[in-house]
């Protein structure tokens, strides 16, 4: 899946936990055998892979949060995010 | 100032036994010494105890864990404490029911090992006609929906098969394809003769694995892992000694990697005689090789240091005598002459047919 044209909505794939941690008060996204911690934007766009959503409207739902952050930028750390868990599998189109 | 580590990864080796004798069996040469294994309930208590320490992924291996008539059990223990467990398995004694039924309880991915894709030679390697079996387990496992890693140990007989292993994968609809090199340690030492590929096979088995994994990206992850023998620099064994990993071992040795306690002069410690969390921090067996106080020359002032921690501890005893040397698969490593040594002595031998010890003992046999 290349992200670049992905105008579908996006969940995270079935193999995928995403997992509270109670240490540091982050999720933390689990697969087979591995495991990413995420910080809170990575959490928070995570969080919205649930299929209802298309990579723009998760950014535009993050600018809404981060005001403070250019548009822009928000959109190219959604992009780069969304696109190194789809380079491991762990993101899926809906159908 | 003392380094809090944190485990994400407990490794439960269930038991030292398998239907297979593979000849690069990661078990340790004396296996079959071994006292018996620890109960269910000691596991229960370690999952929770590794779960509080801030471990989040299990991989229930061995031996065949399947031959554990808890494991059903352990996985429904492990899934109430919300742990992403594994189930590492040569996919033998294994039935369709079974692994719904261990789907059902909590059960997260399986890995499948493979010995080749010809099923006379993969059956020759395992020393059990295990083939088709396997097939059928890894079918079984994607029909479930579960996330399937295949596992192929490669070496000089099976390596030269690279593109059709991808493909079978492929065929199989595997998550995960690692395609790991031998690790010459334990009964991959002893038969080193007859399995480590020479320079020229590694390198074409390199270039087909990364042009795989480029093709593939997004659809199936392709691991290759290259034999220390080949490499520039260590790995970092087990991402540094006591930092990320703990392994519980069959009788309940609580262990920084499988082969640790292979190693004269260490003490480790057993679960059933003191708690994870205290062997975890403050053990000497774990504490011995953390940090970078120990750290030899030219490691104490090498950029990688934080990198590959000196690589791994096993094989500088193996090699040097010296578990707390360089480990002498680093280019820069005062033993490395050794490693150069086996490179030539493989290209020369190349071709020439050698014969595999199995492993054996009691161990091997499904009791």
């Amino acid at each position: 899946m290349s992200i670049a044209t992905v105008t579908a909505k996006v969940r995270l794939s079935q193999k995928v936990r995403l997992r509270f941690d109670r240490r540091t008060g982050r999720d933390m996204l689990l697969y087979p055998e591995r495991g990413l911690e995420l910080n809170k934007t990575a959490m928070e766009i995570a969080r919205l892979c649930t299929g209802e959503w298309t990579i723009d409207e998760i950014a535009r739902h993050l600018a809404q949060i981060y005001v403070d952050v250019p548009p822009g930028e928000i959109k190219r750390q959604v992009h780069d995010f969304l696109d190194a868990l789809a380079g491991r599998g762990l993101l899926r189109e809906m159908p | 100032m003392r380094i809090e580590h944190r485990p994400y990864t407990l490794i439960a080796e269930l038991t030292y036994r398998c239907p297979l004798r593979c000849p690069y069996c990661s078990n340790p040469l004396d296996y079959a010494e071994q006292a018996g294994e620890i109960a269910t309930d000691t596991w229960l208590r370690v999952f929770h105890e590794a779960e509080e320490l801030g471990v989040v992924q299990l991989n229930l291996t061995g031996g065949e864990p399947l031959l554990r008539e808890d494991l059903e059990l352990l996985v429904e223990g492990a899934s109430k404490l919300e742990l992403y467990t594994n189930l590492i398995t040569s996919g033998i004694p294994l039935t369709f029911e079974r692994l719904a039924r261990l789907r059902a309880l909590g059960l997260k991915s399986v890995q499948v090992s493979i010995q080749s894709t010809r099923p006379s030679v993969s059956d020759r390697i395992a020393g059990s006609p295990s083939f088709d079996r396997k097939l059928e387990a890894m079918q079984w496992v994607t029909s479930l929906e579960l996330p399937l890693t295949m596992n192929v140990v490669l070496h000089r007989d099976n390596i030269s098969e690279i593109e059709d292993i991808i493909a079978l994968a492929e065929r199989v609809s595997a998550d995960r394809v690692e395609l790991a090199n031998a690790q010459y340690l334990g009964w991959a030492l002893r038969n080193r003769a007859a399995l480590l590929p020479t320079r020229d096979q590694i390198e074409r088995a390199r270039t087909v694995a990364a042009d795989a994994r480029a093709r593939l990206r997004g659809t199936m992850e392709v691991l290759f892992v290259t034999p220390d023998y080949y490499a520039t620099y260590p790995k970092s064994c087990m991402e540094g000694w006591g930092r990320r990993f703990i392994v519980v071992n069959p009788e309940g040795l609580a262990l920084p990697c499988h082969l640790a306690h292979t190693i004269p002069g260490l003490r480790f410690d057993n679960v059933t005689q003191r708690g994870l969390a205290d062997i975890w921090h403050h053990s000497s067996g774990f504490n011995r090789f953390r940090g970078d106080g120990w750290l030899p020359d030219p490691c104490r002032s090498c950029d990688r240091r934080a990198t590959d921690f000196g690589g791994c501890r096993c094989q500088a005893f193996h090699v040097t005598g010296d578990a707390g040397a360089t480990d002498p698969a680093c280019s820069l490593a005062p033993d490395h002459d050794y490693i150069e040594s086996v490179r030539t002595q493989t290209s020369l031998t190349a071709g020439m047919p050698v014969l595999f010890e199995y492993r054996t003992g009691r161990g091997s046999c499904p009791r």
